[in-house]
């Protein structure tokens, strides 16, 4: 089999991670928290970093009136088939071995990832925004509005006494390494039809 | 000429030097000088390098202390009851003080001891003597909890306790006060001939600790005072000192003070466990409770056990020997290679170390000076490894460092004198403040003991601390002995009387601890997991409230339809699964302690309400921003009222 072809094949299979393991983590940590709260964001669940985070950081928010974190959202029904399919999708194309398809899948994935991170910002926004009107504590800010809460989407942030870093986590991690590897089964893919390897 | 203006620079220099000196130490005096502060100083946020769980003598419970910091960390209630805690006062922790005497809310605690792999402490357990009602705890160093308390039956101030064998095999306990066994309506003057003195030997359960008592040795009606295990080639070999063989019962410190010597009990225990093998023993009727706190109940169970399976040396060759030795000896210590026995002869100029090898040596040729009781008392001559010679005034108690020396406490002369095993010379000495009883190094009582502190325990302190009226504080003095010559560092003051202590590394403890317990493994009879199980139930006059709390509530907390007369039982469970963020549970007029509950855990109190009204219930432990918003009513109707029981949170 050409390499072009286990390239993609390998690229395609990458995202199946994703089920394995979390590709997203937020970690706040305060004076009393010296060992961070951590949430993990997989394509199926939010889960605890270590055991009662999650619980914990409902009882932190809550003061403030956020919502809790859900423990279910639809996101979760759509995102395994999305994922599955792109698996599947790309190891057939894999086999098939048109290189431009190869790129196709890059873009498939790109347009995905984006609209995930679309998604992930809304949800943290409408999280650090959407606030209980009866929450026990209610800051303002020097020009008189309400404090909000948004988590940073990617990054390091400080929200009152906590500091919450939001990073990328080893499943998104491998998603990209499998982007990665789909542009680069579509350059060796050229270089397997006779054409030279572009400048970079 | 010359010579004369020399000597003159000569003695002008040196009287320079002299004053210079003098201004030095005027100047630089006491702990700073040496660097002695620096010593014993830990940063802010950093943590100690030991662990010391000092004995709280007549408190009845162990604190734990930071070492060198000296700092004070926890008060594990053991056989005393803690409002602070609610231990011996909420439901779940009132059978652990229950005995075959009932209900006995406090101990004379004496002698930590923490359990050992090897020879080496491994830091799963401690354990502590209870001497007044015999007594034997066993302390979780998962949780610092008290799990589990065994009486000794046939016993009578249980001070040769707790002490164990090189692979926590057993623990020790051994009568200080000899009785009469069973106990029975006799004269006192009879004693003679007929009082019996038990050494117990208590099983540990290797998986989870628990504790049973194996059997008992009924030995002559002496005093036993303290023991050591043997270690290294003495392992199988228990070793206890023995006061009274006079057998006097009455002004003791007289007439027990007679015989020029007295013994040391060395007993085989692997011989114990031969003979309990061929059914040479007599099971005994007894009555004593054994009591087990259950991690996932988070509740205690007291059982009362009713038979012990007892050996009478006499009729068991081989079982025991008896090691004549100065003038009533006091601490019975054994160095970390297992060879030396040291006897420390209270009352004795000398101190006596007995060789085990020696002991051996005369056994296999049955040189034997006579008996007592039918058990072979060996020449004096024959066992004794050496002397040291007038080292101090008194000597109490001996441990040991890693480099071969020994350490004896003077409670007389208040000192502690530092000799070297083998040559038994005697190499430095430095006083105490004052009257010091044990003394501890960490695993000082090992194959491997830590050389570098050592620490005093002090009965008297007089005139070194702010007075505090007529009971003062008594201390523990730190002391370095990583050099040739011993440092005073540290004093500081401790809890109750430190009487005496056991410590580690702290590598050895810190990485285990429970954290918080998983509420999904709470099996408390009365637990709510969360806020939907929370409910009221009535059976007759007796109401049981279970209640949950988390930040910052109770629910529920607003309760109707309690009257006048009821028994209500608070079970409230915390719901929290945070580490570090305990709540406490007060109710008005309760006659009882707070409940104090950790995360993940229920405890329960029993309320009475005597006047009908709307009563306040809160959280005591300072737990969030919200804290004292975390309060609810109950309302209390007359006798006969008739509202119905309800019970809400915010109206739901």
């Amino acid at each position: 089999m050409k390499a072009s072809k286990i390239i993609m094949i390998i690229a395609a299979l990458l995202p199946a991670s994703l089920f394995f393991v979390p590709m997203w983590t937020i970690e706040l940590s305060a004076p009393q928290y010296p060992e961070p709260l951590g949430m993990e964001i997989w394509i199926t669940k939010i889960a605890d970093m270590k055991t009662g985070d999650l619980q914990n950081i409902n009882l932190m928010n809550h003061y403030v009136g956020m919502k809790e974190i859900p423990t279910h959202i639809p996101e979760f029904d759509v995102f395994p088939w999305v994922v599955g399919g792109m698996v599947i999708l790309g190891v057939l194309l894999g086999f098939i071995g048109n290189r431009v398809l190869f790129l196709a899948w890059f873009w498939l994935a790109a347009i995905f990832g984006s609209i995930g991170m679309y998604d992930f910002y809304q949800w943290e926004y409408d999280y650090g925004h959407s606030l209980d009107a009866k929450a026990a504590i209610k800051f303002m800010d020097s020009a008189g509005e309400l404090i909000t809460y948004q988590p940073p989407l990617i990054g390091t942030q400080t929200i009152l006494n906590f500091e919450a870093t939001s990073l990328p986590a080893i499943g998104a991690y491998l998603l990209f390494l499998g982007m990665v590897l789909s542009i680069v089964a579509y350059w060796v893919g050229r270089y397997e039809a006779g054409h030279k390897f572009p400048p970079l | 000429m010359k010579k004369t203006i020399l000597s003159i620079t000569a003695i002008a220099t040196l009287a320079i030097g002299l004053i210079g000196c003098g201004g030095a130490k005027k100047d630089g005096s006491g702990a700073m000088s040496g660097g002695n502060a620096e010593k014993v100083y830990v940063a802010p946020g950093e943590h100690d390098e030991f662990y010391g769980f000092i004995s709280g003598g007549f408190s009845g419970q162990l604190a734990v202390y930071g070492l060198p910091s000296g700092r004070l960390f926890k008060v594990i209630p053991v056989f005393s009851q803690d409002p602070e805690k609610a231990y011996g006062y909420n439901e779940e922790t009132k059978p652990m003080l229950n005995t075959s005497y009932g209900f006995v809310p406090w101990d004379d605690a004496h002698h930590p001891d923490i359990s050992q792999t090897n020879g080496e402490l491994d830091g799963r357990w401690c354990f502590i003597n209870g001497n007044n009602t015999p007594r034997i705890a066993r302390i979780d160093l998962k949780t610092f909890e008290t799990t589990e308390i065994i009486e000794i039956p046939n016993s009578a101030g249980n001070h040769s306790s707790s002490f164990v064998t090189e692979n926590t095999e057993y623990v020790v306990a051994g009568t200080r006060f000899s009785v009469p066994v069973p106990q029975r309506d006799m004269p006192i003057d009879e004693y003679k001939g007929n009082f019996k003195g038990a050494l117990s030997f208590i099983s540990v359960d290797q998986e989870d600790g628990g504790m049973d008592l194996s059997f008992q040795i009924l030995m002559p009606g002496f005093d036993y005072d303290l023991a050591h295990p043997g270690r290294g080639a003495s392992h199988g070999w228990f070793f206890f000192t023995t006061y009274n063989s006079e057998e006097a019962h009455t002004l003791m410190e007289v007439n027990a003070s007679q015989n020029d010597k007295d013994f040391i009990a060395a007993i085989n225990w692997k011989k114990a466990e031969e003979y309990i093998k061929e059914g040479k023993f007599k099971t005994m009727p007894a009555n004593y409770a054994h009591n087990v706190y259950d991690e996932h109940t988070h509740t205690a169970t007291s059982t009362m056990k009713k038979e012990v399976r007892a050996l009478d040396p006499a009729e068991c060759p081989g079982l025991v020997y008896f090691l004549p030795t100065p003038k009533s000896p006091h601490g019975c210590d054994v160095d970390p290679s297992g060879e030396y026995i040291v006897g420390n002869g209270k009352l004795s100029a000398n101190l006596t170390i007995h060789s085990f090898t020696k002991m051996l040596e005369a056994i296999k040729n049955e040189k034997f000076a006579g008996e007592a009781y039918g058990i072979p008392v060996l020449n004096f001559e024959d066992v004794l490894a050496g002397t040291v010679v007038q080292p101090g005034l008194g000597p109490l108690h001996t441990e040991f460092d890693d480099k071969g020396n020994a350490y004896t406490t003077f409670f007389i002369s208040s000192e502690v004198v530092k000799w070297k095993l083998g040559t038994w010379e005697v190499l430095d000495r430095k006083p105490t403040y004052y009257s010091v009883g044990h003394l501890m190094i960490p695993a000082g009582n090992s194959r491997k003991p830590s050389g570098k502190y050592l620490v005093a325990m002090n009965k008297i302190t007089k005139d070194r601390y702010l007075p505090t009226g007529p009971e003062l504080c008594q201390s523990a003095q730190l002391y370095d002995i990583s050099g040739d010559k011993m440092e005073l560092l540290l004093d500081f003051p401790t809890i109750g009387e430190p009487h005496y202590a056991a410590g580690c590394s702290a590598d050895l403890i810190k990485e285990q601890q429970t954290k918080i317990y998983k509420l999904e493994e709470n099996k408390h009879a009365w637990v709510a997991k969360n806020e939907k199980e929370a409910k009221v139930t009535r059976n007759g006059k007796e109401v049981h409230i279970q209640m949950t709390m988390i930040r910052s509530h109770f629910a529920p907390d607003n309760i109707e339809g309690i009257k006048v007369g009821d028994k209500v039982y608070f079970h409230v469970t915390n719901l929290e699964q945070d580490f570090d963020v305990p709540h406490g549970f007060a109710m008005i007029g309760a006659n009882t302690s707070e409940l104090l509950i950790m995360p993940g855990q229920t405890e329960s109190f029993v309320w009475e309400p005597k006047q009908p009204g709307v009563w306040p219930m809160y959280c005591t432990d300072f737990c969030s921003a919200l804290h004292q918003e975390m309060q609810g009513y109950v309302r209390v109707s007359p006798a006969g009222s008739n509202i119905e029981l309800s019970w809400s949170l915010d109206g739901e």
